[in-house]
């Protein structure tokens, strides 16, 4: 057996409290959610656990929330903990956008509901602006990494760089140039 | 079948480049999926994707729509798992390896140098879907207006006021339906 405390949470607990922050968080910010329901009300990790779990699923590729979640669920529960976590935040939203892929299919034609999909889809576009302007704001203000910013953005919109290029020539320039300061000789 | 083995590819390979998130492999998906495979067209990727803002949990869950609309119900299922499971595994298994990386000094170089591609990508994703949902070309000079208008409203209110992004998307849509049924 893992070597989890006895008040650990089973399976079906863990699936529910996750399933209930996959139907309330409409309009995302879901590591906000995610916090109060692991830290705040459940207690089932400490601030700094949750922050640790919160650095990983940044620093890894994959949606931040489902990372976080599939930390916490192997903490609670190993595997099926896991499991149970992921499954819970992603099966909620996942049905709701079968019936709206479901209702799209049936009345995409109808003028009213086109012009209505327009019109969420450019908001839709408004609100990806927002968020990379607000979580970029530190970058656009520091000139090496407007450069990158920048030069990510054109090869990528203008030059249709495939992704996988710019990851593994561009991101390792990124990453040399802010490389750890050599350690000094004496210890 | 074989529309679902260039599924489970074409989403492993991006579920493992997602680095920053979802978002930052919005252009890479858009390519994939309109211009390589034609599993979408370039405005039903548009509407997917606004269809996975307006829905709760994480956003990209968009992604099983674009598997279904190329292959059905297995296709949403492929998809699925594709785009998870591999971004999944890394965070099962390095939850475990954290520590030993916790101190290296290269861990925060990473993440510095990652920092400007992640919103880089992320502006090109902007532009992905901005050139079909707000300024599109092929669209009456009144429809660039209002769907720009609607897109550049968002942005500053989201700026202003903490609103619930899901209910502007609504509003959006009633703004969007007034302004463009006539068309």
């Amino acid at each position: 057996m893992l070597s989890a405390p006895n008040s650990a949470p089973t399976a079906g607990a863990i699936f529910m409290a996750f399933a209930r922050i996959g139907v309330t968080s409409f309009g995302g910010g879901l590591i906000a959610y995610l916090q109060d329901a692991i830290v705040t009300q459940k207690k089932w990790m400490n601030e700094e656990e949750f922050l640790a779990a919160l650095e990983i699923g940044q620093t890894l590729p994959g949606g931040n929330a489902v990372n976080v979640s599939i930390i916490a669920g192997r903490k609670l529960a190993g595997p099926v903990g896991a499991i149970a976590a992921a499954s819970g935040l992603l099966l909620p939203g996942i049905v709701l956008l079968v019936v709206l892929g479901l209702l799209y299919q049936r009345f995409h034609h109808n003028p009213d509901i086109a012009a209505g999909l327009a019109g969420v889809a450019a908001a839709a576009v408004g609100l990806l602006l927002q968020v990379t302007l607000k979580i970029g704001a530190k970058q656009f203000l520091h000139l090496r990494d407007l450069a990158f910013v920048l030069v990510t953005f054109v090869l990528v919109a203008f030059f249709h760089t495939s992704l996988p290029v710019i990851l593994f020539l561009v991101a390792p320039v990124a990453i040399a140039l802010c490389r750890p300061p050599k350690k000094t000789t004496h210890e | 079948m074989s529309d679902l083995v260039r599924l489970l590819n074409v989403f492993c390979l991006l579920s493992l480049m997602a680095v920053g998130g979802g978002t930052a492999v919005l252009p890479q998906m858009q390519h994939e999926a309109v211009g390589e495979n034609h599993w979408v067209t370039e405005t039903q990727f548009a509407t997917i994707y606004s269809l996975g803002q307006m829905a709760p949990g994480p956003n990209m869950s968009m992604v099983v729509l674009i598997g279904w609309q190329a292959a059905g119900v297995a296709g949403l299922l492929v998809t699925l798992v594709a785009f998870y499971l591999p971004s999944s595994f890394l965070a099962y298994g390095c939850s475990y390896a954290w520590d030993y990386f916790k101190d290296n000094p290269w861990r925060e170089a990473v993440q510095r140098g990652m920092a400007p591609i992640t919103i880089g990508l992320m502006l090109a994703g902007v532009h992905a879907v901005g050139k079909t949902a707000c300024i599109n070309p092929s669209h009456s000079l009144h429809h660039n207006l209002v769907t720009a208008g609607i897109g550049l409203a968002v942005t500053v209110i989201l700026f202003a006021k903490h609103i619930n992004p899901a209910l502007l998307m609504l509003v959006g849509g009633i703004v969007g339906w007034f302004f463009l049924r006539g068309n």
